[in-house]
């Protein structure tokens, strides 16, 4: 009997109706897509988006160019050169990132031992031309003060587990 | 009337063929509608990774792992930082190693649902891919919640993952294995018993179990013909010898059967992250040794010793002990090996790559012999081969 069966579910498209029903009901299902540049999706504390080289409150810059982060970076992407300034102290006299060769591992930020160099939250930072990408000083401590309030908020938020 | 002699002619499939499951250049020689030799030509993609982590530390070589098999990254650093242990004589934390493991079978989902759903795709149907792509989408989210990014974790470390889980990522995790299983379920409705489907996929490419040993098949692929070989169960590492899960296998070694080994496997996976999470003990998830793993923050800045080591390691890095290991974990595309050289320095001397996708692409040429041009885009799609890791 199992041939008539068979016969009648093919005869019927019984499988391809199915299908068709569960295509249809998904139909009512609410929208799992969202309205991008208006809506976006959720980011963790942990997000590797684009870098920032961050200060102290009291203004004073944070990193002290130690160049652990141009020693880990796997694609050599940090070119940093340092001198000593004139009150003495050490600090970069550049600071560069090609964010073209940058692969976004997150080791700098790992490596940074006084939190200066982080990788933010911002993923949106397309440009037009290739030039623009290569990062210097200037650029990274700009979004510095653009971001503090988040970056401080995620490093907080993220410091348990680090 | 003189009778016509028709020229066997070649066509070039590929590399921009969307079929062709990234840069696959195939040039097919045909008689007719027929293949009578499919050609693959290679190394579009190559990048010469292998030599580069020659160059790099052992910490640094992890991001290229990410790199080989982008559907499944965080697999492929599992078998580096194994090989990389094994040298070094130590063992990751057993909460570092349900994390792997648990990320692990993310990974296997993840690719299972982008292989099964675009071969789907391939043969005709398009729905499935996407109601899979929203499950993948719930996947990155947890990829990107425990390591920062979707795709490129760089999460795995020599001596255990780089963080612990966050606060309600598990719950989550368990919540999505419950929601999962009704789509995958409501996939197979679409497509188990449709008739196109079988027609474009069953009895193609079909595969003996002595075919399959021959070409070195290994994953999925070996198992749809009928050969019961998982390194999970066959030589366990990590902790998947503390969980309980089965192996499909399939039957006659067809396009069908080994779309049907993926589905099933899914739903295995489902179990084994179940088990992980209700399993994961407490603990560290890096091992306490100071010339091997950097401190924790708050250590490194109140502590000279563990900046030094801090400093230490993120320069220099670790030193191996002189030795070679060939160590082979399952990747959702089969047998992933990392053959090791170290000659005590903190870079690898040699790092060979054993891509299981290379080996099941030399498989296609007999796959595809005697069958339409059509099927050869269902026998692409079926063996699941990404170029990340054939190319290198």
């Amino acid at each position: 009997m199992s041939f008539l069966d068979r016969g009648a579910r093919d005869w019927l498209l019984l499988e391809l109706l199915s299908g068709m029903a569960l295509t249809f009901r998904y139909m009512f299902k609410p929208k799992v897509t969202i309205n991008y540049p208006y809506e976006k999706g959720p980011l963790s504390p942990r997000f590797r988006g684009e870098h920032a080289l961050r200060r102290y409150p009291n203004g004073e810059e944070r990193c002290i160019a130690c160049k652990l982060c141009e020693a880990i970076c796997p694609a050599q992407a940090i070119t940093i050169e340092a001198e000593p300034r004139e009150d003495g102290s050490r600090r970069t006299r550049r600071y560069d990132i090609d964010m073209t060769k940058c692969i976004y591992c997150g080791f700098c930020q790992e490596s940074c031992p006084v939190d200066a160099i982080v990788e933010g939250a911002n993923f949106e930072f397309a440009t037009e031309t290739r030039a623009e990408l290569m990062y210097d000083k200037a650029k990274l401590l700009a979004n510095g003060e653009r971001w503090e309030p988040e970056l401080a908020a995620r490093i907080a938020a993220d410091a348990p587990y680090r | 009337m003189a009778e016509a002699q028709i020229k066997n002619y070649s066509i070039n499939f590929g590399p921009q063929h969307p079929a062709a499951h990234g840069v696959l250049r195939l040039v097919l020689e045909m008689g007719g509608e027929v293949v009578e030799r499919a050609d693959p030509h290679i190394g579009l993609l190559h990048r010469g990774t292998e030599k580069l982590i020659e160059h790099k530390s052992y910490t640094q070589a992890v991001p290229y792992f990410d790199r080989l098999d982008y559907v499944c990254p965080m697999n492929q650093e599992h078998a580096f930082c194994l090989a990389a242990e094994k040298l070094l004589g130590i063992e990751a934390p057993p909460r570092a190693q349900y994390i792997r493991v648990l990320y692990d079978e993310i990974g296997r989902v993840l690719n299972h649902i982008l292989n099964c759903f675009s071969f789907a795709l391939d043969v005709g149907a398009m729905t499935p891919l996407l109601y899979g792509f929203e499950e993948r989408e719930k996947l990155m989210e947890f990829y990107e919640r425990i390591s920062g990014a979707r795709l490129h974790a760089a999460f795995y470390r020599v001596g255990g993952v780089a963080f612990d889980m966050p606060a309600g990522l598990a719950e989550d995790i368990l919540a999505w294995t419950e929601s999962f299983v009704p789509v995958l379920k409501d996939c197979e409705t679409l497509l188990n018993n449709n008739r196109i489907f079988k027609q474009r996929t069953v009895d193609i490419g079909v595969v003996s179990a002595e075919e399959a040993m021959d070409w070195g098949f290994s994953g999925p692929n070996l198992r749809a013909s009928g050969f019961a070989w998982d390194l999970r169960k066959a030589q366990p590492y990590a902790v998947y010898d503390q969980l309980d899960f089965d192996i499909p296998v399939g039957k006659n070694g067809d396009c069908y059967d080994r779309y049907m080994v993926r589905i099933l496997e899914m739903y295995e996976s489902v179990k084994i992250i179940r088990q992980c999470i209700e399993k994961m003990p407490e603990g560290p998830v890096r091992v306490d040794n100071r010339k091997i793993a950097p401190p924790r923050r708050a250590e490194m800045k109140s502590s000279m010793e563990a900046l030094i080591h801090h400093f230490k390691l993120f320069t220099e890095g670790f030193h191996v002990p002189a030795g070679e290991t060939y160590t082979v974990i399952e990747t959702p595309k089969g047998e992933f090996g990392v053959f090791l050289v170290s000659d005590g320095s903190s870079k690898p001397y040699r790092c060979k790559i054993r891509a299981p996708a290379y080996a099941h692409l030399q498989g296609l040429d007999f796959m595809s012999k005697g069958h339409m041009l059509a099927d050869v885009v269902a026998n692409i799609g079926s063996i699941d081969i990404v170029f990340g890791e054939i190319d290198r």
